[in-house]
């Protein structure tokens, strides 16, 4: 659904973005994690070309936009919709006022505009607000304007830059609720930028982590936990590094209600003790990673029989 | 003097002051709006960057600025001879108080549009607003309060300016505190016009603050 290849950006001497790929698939809720200054929020604003990037192409939805005149950009932005950390809403207009702008500038008419911002107020659980200021809003509740304002073209793409890093954590499980249900009920397609890990847990289906203005992994959440040493399973399990010497780092992904750990030790003459630990739900999946010492004299049977039970198991030297 | 040897006096100088300033704000909005848009439009980051032209309006803006404004109203008889055809009289002296007001409320239009964030200037291009949407729809509803808050400024120094025009014959409550308050010592319609001017500035003051603040949802 977006595509981005190659993408350059440079300040000066800062160099914000260095060759960055994204493909974000149709439907999913792809995550860019990473520190400020890490590039995260240029490429975001390179999808919309609200930065133009000085090298590489951006397709969203099969449409070339670095290739387009500003007319035509104008219109392709139209099916973009896009939120922001700090809401962005115009003091200057209510609720309903917020919402109908962008079906202003696609020149709805205005019974028309009236029914669709109803509707979007009642798909972000604000009917009855429509009258009320920004200024009397909650930050939650401004983010659902903004929202409800980035629906109104019923866009194929949201983007969203930072939307709930101005939130407390109570607000921001709720904003991400209700981006989770927008994607699941409008099938809408979501890339968002954060510096936050638990927003990529609970809503991403897919992550790119950036550094430094280049991607240093990405791909689904399912599959970057299954590959060993990769920087996400580190990031959301965080173990003591580097491992001590002699221990074992195992990450379970997928093996949920077979009790591996307990059957290693009974099969083998090995004792086994935890040195730390955790398990998480991710991308709908259970996963787990078990820092332990393994001593006895089976142990290298008993690492054997975990790899072979789908385990990722690293030795540490 | 009398009150009844005043009041004529006063009220045809009232009038021709209100005229004076009446007519030299609409001009004074109608030139300086524009102005004050295109130099943050055109500046480096604005909506269409054009720096060399940004240059030269801002200088242009600088000049007319810089110039006293007395020294102003003389310098540009010839102008306002050729825009109204005569330079006496309270039609002709709008020409110089719209050209000395258009600098200095272009520049308070620049500063009131400045305060509007890049965040809601940007969340409109992404929606795909054009640029004339964008400076119709965000930048001037935006800044309103601000907008209304410099043409109060505005005005003010425009009822300052016409007196200095009633002394060249301009007419209204300058021209008045002259003959009289200072050439022939009526020192009690000196103290009189005086009151007045204070009584009109900060009923207009007061006007100004109250409608800024009732556009104001901040």
């Amino acid at each position: 659904m977006i595509q981005a290849s190659g993408l350059r950006k440079q300040y000066g001497d800062v160099v914000a973005l260095d060759g960055v790929d994204l493909d974000v698939r149709e439907g999913e809720i792809f995550g860019v994690l990473g520190q400020s200054g890490a590039g995260k929020s240029t490429l975001l604003r390179c999808v919309n070309l609200l930065e133009r990037p000085d090298a590489g192409t951006v397709t969203v939805a099969g449409q070339n936009l670095t290739a387009l005149r500003e007319a035509e950009l104008n219109q392709a932005r139209r099916r973009i919709g896009m939120i922001h950390q700090h809401f962005a809403l115009l003091s200057s207009r209510t609720v309903a006022g917020n919402v109908a702008f962008p079906l202003e500038i696609m020149g709805v008419p205005r019974a028309e505009r009236e029914r669709r911002v109803g509707e979007l107020l009642e798909l972000v659980g604000l009917e009855g607000r429509g009258g009320h200021r920004p200024y009397q809003l909650s930050g939650g509740q401004k983010q659902r304007v903004g929202i409800a304002r980035a629906l109104a073209g019923n866009p194929a793409v949201l983007l969203s830059d930072e939307a709930t890093s101005a939130l407390d954590p109570a607000t921001t499980q709720q904003i991400l609720a209700l981006l989770k249900r927008l994607n699941a009920e409008l099938g809408l397609t979501i890339l968002l930028i954060t510096h936050e890990m638990n927003v990529v847990k609970s809503v991403c289906d897919s992550v790119a982590i950036m550094t430094g203005g280049r991607v240093e992994e990405s791909g689904t959440i399912a599959d970057l936990v299954r590959t060993p040493g990769s920087r996400l399973t580190r990031e959301i399990f965080p173990l003591p590094e580097p491992a001590p010497a002699g221990s074992v780092t195992l990450t379970f992904a997928g093996q949920a209600g077979r009790p591996v750990v307990s059957e290693v030790v009974r099969k083998f003459d090995v004792d086994l003790s935890i040195l730390g630990g955790s398990i998480e739900e991710l991308a709908g999946d259970s996963v787990g990673r078990l820092r332990v010492a393994l001593e006895g004299a089976d142990a290298g049977a008993a690492l054997a029989y975990l790899r072979a039970s789908g385990l990722i198991v690293e030795e540490a030297a | 003097m009398t009150w009844e040897e005043m009041l004529p006096l006063l009220w045809p100088a009232t009038v021709e002051t209100a005229q004076m300033v009446g007519w030299s704000t609409l001009f004074t909005v109608l030139f300086g709006l524009p102005i004050g848009v295109a130099l943050v439009v055109l500046d480096r980051g604005g909506l269409r960057p054009a720096p060399a032209l940004r240059a030269v309006l801002g200088f242009v803006v600088n000049i007319g600025r810089s110039l006293p404004f007395i020294v102003l109203m003389i310098a540009i008889i010839p102008f306002t001879r050729l825009v109204v055809g005569t330079t006496i009289g309270t039609a002709a002296f709008v020409v110089p108080l719209t050209v000395g007001a258009v600098p200095f409320f272009a520049r308070l239009v620049e500063t009131a549009l400045r305060e509007v964030g890049t965040d809601v200037v940007q969340a409109a291009q992404a929606m795909g607003a054009s640029r004339a949407t964008v400076v119709r729809k965000v930048l001037l509803p935006e800044a309103l309060p601000g907008l209304v808050a410099g043409l109060t400024v505005t005005v003010v120094a425009l009822i300052g300016y016409s007196a200095m025009a009633g002394t060249l014959g301009g007419g209204g409550l300058g021209d008045l505190a002259v003959r009289y308050g200072y050439q022939r010592f009526e020192t009690l319609l000196m103290i009189v016009t005086v009151v007045l001017l204070i009584v009109i500035v900060q009923l207009l003051q007061s006007l100004g603050d109250w409608v800024a603040r009732r556009l104001s949802h901040k």
